[in-house]
């Protein structure tokens, strides 16, 4: 166990383009549940796999438990890693497969089945030591994929993407036998995945990264409830926030033909910036909805889709003042609501996020 | 000898064929099956007519038509053993197995390093490997005889294994090569990090999973050496006569004695047919990754 620094960390494939990971620093304390997540080509992977040692490390250092890594090769790092695909010896058992990172740092045989076997019972996976991996399920691969990282105790454990091959409902149960195991276990651990829900749930702090900088380094709560930018305000939360760049009126923020009010402090925040126009950003949950009877003061709005989910239910428009404008809101799951209904918008939070409509920082 | 190896995955390979299609009216199915006994057959026909050749007495050989019922004999084969096939059997035996090893043993470290660890000529290096195949054996003998002479290894068992894996080393390059590239990265990836070092990895991974790709390789291998001629006839004697060879001289020697010629034949031909087999199982199994699928 040990805790985990990247020191400006950058990964630079080609020299004078754009580096795949630049200059990354976080500091991931010891036993945290990090999560790295973004969109495709977001340097989370490579940024892994940098510390895996299976990419160098162009510039800046990577430190485990105080030790520099760079130069130094994966099997010297005390690490152990969950890939996408498994990554599973197709020729060697289950149990083999597991045995195979301890009896490569020669462990005696004794202390090896122990250790198997304890891992296998942790897995469920007692009853299928003998077989091979393609006798198996996708969740049983992956929790042998697993039993691998966990048997052999190291400092940190790396999971690229490990439930990507999962269907829908395994990857729900797994996600939660993951983070279960992980404190138990108590081994810092770097989760990557393109899956915000699963950032969300599983990690302790998340780093949010674009094009390979480092956007927001938080908790979830944090993420959600403050996004440093308009990027990472879009990229967390689902259905995703709504973000308009109008512009400033006397109150508020001219959204649809009417004026969102702002609070005094962030009135005062954009007068500082100098800025006329403004990024806002509204969760599907901070609107309220009313169908239109002629005589609302809201923002009016038309009614494209209507996901019903049961417990609540989101509604999809276009802003009758700017079509090209979509709005999602969050309602209660027996709204009524049908496609084509026209609908009159009310915020119902102070809350509300502003950013920087060009630089995107939040103001 | 190819339609003997070949002939196992015909049938299975036409049944799950059908299977998916629609089905066809059933004398259409009636014409392709007669069509494709005969072409089988046709195919077939010369290597039945060796064998049951090499099992008849000299004054049956001439009958035409051909006697499909007639009281086998191993005479043929006993003169044959007895006209000196042993030695040339055996000659053929360890040319081909040793050169076949030493083959394996430097194309497989050879192809491990193009395919996984690519650098920026690796394809130039391919390239090289497979060019020097364009270059015609009769346009290479002259200067190979000169050189052969020259060390005093004419008529030598050795020369032939020098050769031969020479021979064989760019196919075998590149068989394994394509090999090599159906391995995912990512089970590289994982032995390192589980503390595996190349040569661990290489053992313990890799070769476990290209396994029958190296069965492949060997059996073409194989039969490249068996049955190769023209370097044989011209750099052996006596002493370090191939199979073919002896089979040729046997022709002129004996004239149109057919019977002890298809024994001769027969026994040609029975070792690669033996390999073939053996290796049938590794090769139909072909590559399987269902751990990372």
């Amino acid at each position: 166990m040990a805790e985990v620094v990247y020191d400006h960390a950058s990964r630079i494939y080609t020299p004078g383009a754009k580096p795949a990971v630049n200059q990354l620093s976080l500091d991931i304390e010891d036993g945290e549940f990090v999560v790295f997540v973004g969109p495709s080509g977001c340097g989370k992977s490579t940024a892994l796999r940098m510390l895996a040692g299976l990419e160098e490390i162009d510039a800046g250092a990577i430190r485990i438990g105080g030790k520099n890594m760079v130069g130094v090769p994966s099997r010297d790092r005390d690490i152990a890693m969950v890939f996408q695909n498994y990554a599973l010896y197709p020729n060697k058992t289950v149990g083999e497969n597991m045995d195979f990172p301890l009896k490569m740092r020669g462990m005696s045989k004794e202390e090896r089945d122990k250790k198997v076997r304890a891992a296998g019972e942790v897995l469920g996976l007692t009853e299928f030591l003998d077989r091979k991996p393609r006798a198996l399920s996708g969740g049983q691969r992956q929790r042998v994929a697993m039993g691998r990282a966990i048997v052999r105790e190291p400092q940190v454990f790396l999971m690229d993407e490990p439930l990507s091959n999962l269907d829908a409902k395994m990857r729900v149960g797994t996600r939660a036998e993951i983070a279960a195991l992980q404190t138990r276990l108590g081994v810092t651990t770097i989760y990557v995945t393109h899956d915000q829900v699963e950032a969300m749930t599983m990690g302790n702090r998340v780093a949010v990264l674009k094009l390979g900088e480092l956007q927001q380094f938080a908790t979830p709560a944090e993420l959600y409830d403050s996004p440093k930018n308009a990027f990472v305000a879009g990229f967390i939360g689902s259905p995703a926030m709504n973000l308009y760049t109008v512009p400033m009126a006397d109150e508020g923020a001219r959204v649809g033909g009417q004026v969102i009010k702002l609070t005094a402090a962030q009135r005062a925040a954009i007068s500082a910036a100098g800025i006329t126009t403004v990024t806002i950003g509204i969760r599907p949950e901070q609107w309220s909805a009313n169908s239109t009877n002629g005589s609302e003061q809201g923002i009016a709005a038309e009614i494209t889709v209507v996901e019903e989910l049961g417990s609540d239910a989101f509604i999809y428009g276009n802003l009758a003042t700017d079509p090209s404008e979509s709005i999602v809101v969050r309602t209660s799951g027996r709204s009524g609501a049908r496609i084509g209904d026209k609908i009159s918008l009310h915020t119902i939070s102070d809350e509300l996020h502003l950013f920087h409509p060009e630089t995107g920082e939040r103001l | 000898m190819s339609t003997s190896t070949t002939t196992p995955a015909g049938p299975s390979a036409a049944a799950t064929d059908s299977e998916p299609r629609p089905r066809k009216s059933s004398t259409g199915h009636v014409i392709l099956a007669i069509v494709s006994w005969v072409v089988g057959i046709v195919f077939f026909f010369p290597v039945l007519w060796m064998v049951l050749t090499a099992f008849k007495q000299e004054a049956d050989a001439y009958t035409s038509p051909p006697k499909l019922f007639f009281a086998p004999t191993l005479d043929q084969f006993k003169e044959v053993l007895s006209a000196g096939a042993a030695p040339a059997l055996l000659n053929s035996l360890f040319a081909t197995v040793v050169s076949t090893i030493l083959v394996l043993l430097l194309a497989i470290p050879a192809a491990f390093a193009v395919s996984l660890r690519p650098v920026a000529k690796t394809r130039d290096v391919l390239f090289f490997f497979i060019s020097t195949k364009m270059l015609p054996v009769v346009a290479a003998i002259v200067p190979i005889y000169v050189v052969v002479n020259e060390i005093h290894a004419v008529d030598n068992i050795w020369t032939l294994v020098v050769l031969y894996t020479a021979m064989n080393l760019p196919i075998a390059v590149w068989m394994m090569r394509s090999f090599f590239l159906e391995v995912p990265g990512a089970l590289l990836e994982a032995a390192s990090i589980d503390g595996a070092s190349i040569g661990r990895t290489m053992r313990e991974v890799v070769l476990p999973v290209v396994s029958p790709g190296i069965a492949a390789t060997a059996l073409i291998c194989v039969i490249f050496a068996w049955n190769e001629f023209f370097i044989a006839v011209n750099l052996t004697a006596a002493q370090a006569g191939t199979v073919p060879v002896f089979l040729v001289g046997f022709i002129t020697s004996e004239g149109l004695y057919f019977a002890k010629l298809c024994a001769a034949a027969t026994l040609a031909a029975l070792p690669v047919v033996i390999a073939g087999w053996v290796a049938q199982n590794k090769l139909v199994q072909g590559l399987s990754f269902g751990a990372v699928k």
